[in-house]
């Protein structure tokens, strides 16, 4: 009864004392190994991610670095991030021509002829962690959240498969995944993001066509990006909140 | 008092069921619910720690420097700067965080085809970006016998 009491008061003026992320890691302080207590704060990021059609070189990086590094499928239809090729008449601007072989995996084999007047280009496509995501709305048993952080997760032991998320999605972003029958989809690298790495389609694209930014960070450079350019988001009339914001983004890309 | 009772009697049998249920419901709801749904939002707090435990196959270009600090030195100023080195290196988390990276050598890529995933030319690219057919450019040769891919302007 004593060391209960003992216990108890030890718990309860830690708790009082420290709080939150500090009683998280005092755990590591008496194991010895301060460094290695978590330091992320969940409500200090929120998070979105800075695309630039105009340096986009269709080279697949994103999409061959994205399956590697979440272990997705090499099957042509599992995605979480892929590139799309644009062929817009001026015209017909209503009605572009888009192909994405293999989601951009193995690159963009030449198919158009230089100079017959159309206008053709790259559009990175992506989960858009949506603000107010209507995948989540339709979820029936919470396995899709809207992170404190702003990142739009999936919670894969409570996923019954039901697929109300996939068609919800405006944007195309989910696919169940074959080997779980779960329903899978970007998770901005939520296990690098909150280890001070950034995703890794924006670690290797080498135009830095795409970029993670945290908007609660006043210093981080996504707001410049957003105030120097005009800035469009995918199907704005859908009033998702959609995060993934868009330099030079053409009118015809659906 | 006993008439009064008789003739509600199916009401307070409904009631009892009823109030049956209800506790039956919210034992169920206590044990299947686990302790922290809901303290963010309608979700499994547990869910964001699933998420961040998986494993890393990327290192970061700021984990490459912190052992090849004279490659990133000698890109200072390269149209090739900005570039991640695993862009071209492939995911190296095996070796950054190995107990001897020396052991798990990366393969280098091939110069063949490497600089051809983004300098192919394609219509779609934006202009200005440095395209090149290859039966053109370059005699069939590496890339590398004229440009330095840490440093790929010819002086």
């Amino acid at each position: 009864m004593e060391a209960d009491r003992r216990e108890f008061l030890k718990q309860t003026g830690l708790l009082l004392v420290l709080t939150g992320a500090a009683a998280q890691a005092w755990d590591f302080v008496l194991a010895g190994e301060p460094e290695k207590a978590p330091t992320y704060k969940l409500l200090d990021h929120w998070w979105a991610m800075a695309m630039d059609i105009r340096k986009c070189i269709g080279c697949g990086n994103c999409v061959r670095a994205c399956k590697t590094e979440n272990g997705v499928l090499l099957e042509p239809d599992c995605f979480r991030t892929w590139v799309e090729r644009y062929h817009v008449h001026p015209d017909d601007p209503e009605h572009p021509e888009v192909d994405s072989p293999n989601g951009g995996y193995d690159g963009f084999p030449e198919k158009y002829k230089a100079g017959d007047g159309s206008k053709n280009f790259f559009v990175p496509k992506m989960c858009n962690h949506c603000a107010h995501s209507p995948c989540v709305q339709v979820c029936p048993v919470g396995a899709t959240f809207e992170s404190p952080d702003g990142v739009v997760l999936v919670d894969k032991t409570y996923c019954l498969g039901c697929r109300y998320c996939v068609q919800a999605c405006p944007y195309g972003c989910r696919y169940i995944d074959p080997r779980t029958e779960t329903v899978d989809k970007c998770s901005l690298c939520y296990h690098r993001i909150t280890k001070g790495l950034t995703t890794a389609c924006c670690e290797v694209c080498p135009m830095g066509a795409r970029k993670l930014g945290d908007l609660k960070d006043p210093k981080d450079p996504i707001h410049d990006f957003l105030k120097d350019h005009m800035i469009h988001v995918l199907k704005p009339e859908m009033a998702t909140g959609a995060k993934a914001y868009y330099n030079g983004l053409d009118g015809s890309v659906r | 008092m006993r008439e009064w009772l008789r003739d509600r009697e199916h009401l307070v049998r409904m009631g009892i069921l009823f109030a049956g249920a209800l506790a039956v419901f919210l034992v169920v709801r206590a044990v299947m619910v686990p302790k922290d749904f809901g303290t963010y939002g309608h979700f499994r707090t547990g869910a964001l720690a699933d998420n961040m435990a998986h494993p890393l196959v990327f290192a970061g270009r700021q984990a490459c420097g912190d052992c090849h600090d004279d490659i990133v030195a000698s890109r200072k100023g390269s149209k090739h700067e900005q570039i991640g080195c695993e862009a071209c290196h492939g995911a190296l988390e095996a070796h950054a965080s190995a107990d001897d990276p020396s052991a798990l050598k990366p393969k280098l890529p091939d110069v063949k085809t490497i600089c051809l995933v983004c300098h192919r030319e394609n219509v779609a690219k934006p202009a200005g970006f440095p395209q090149v057919d290859p039966k053109d450019h370059g005699d069939g040769g590496p890339c590398t016998s004229c440009h330095n891919p840490h440093h790929p302007e010819i002086s």
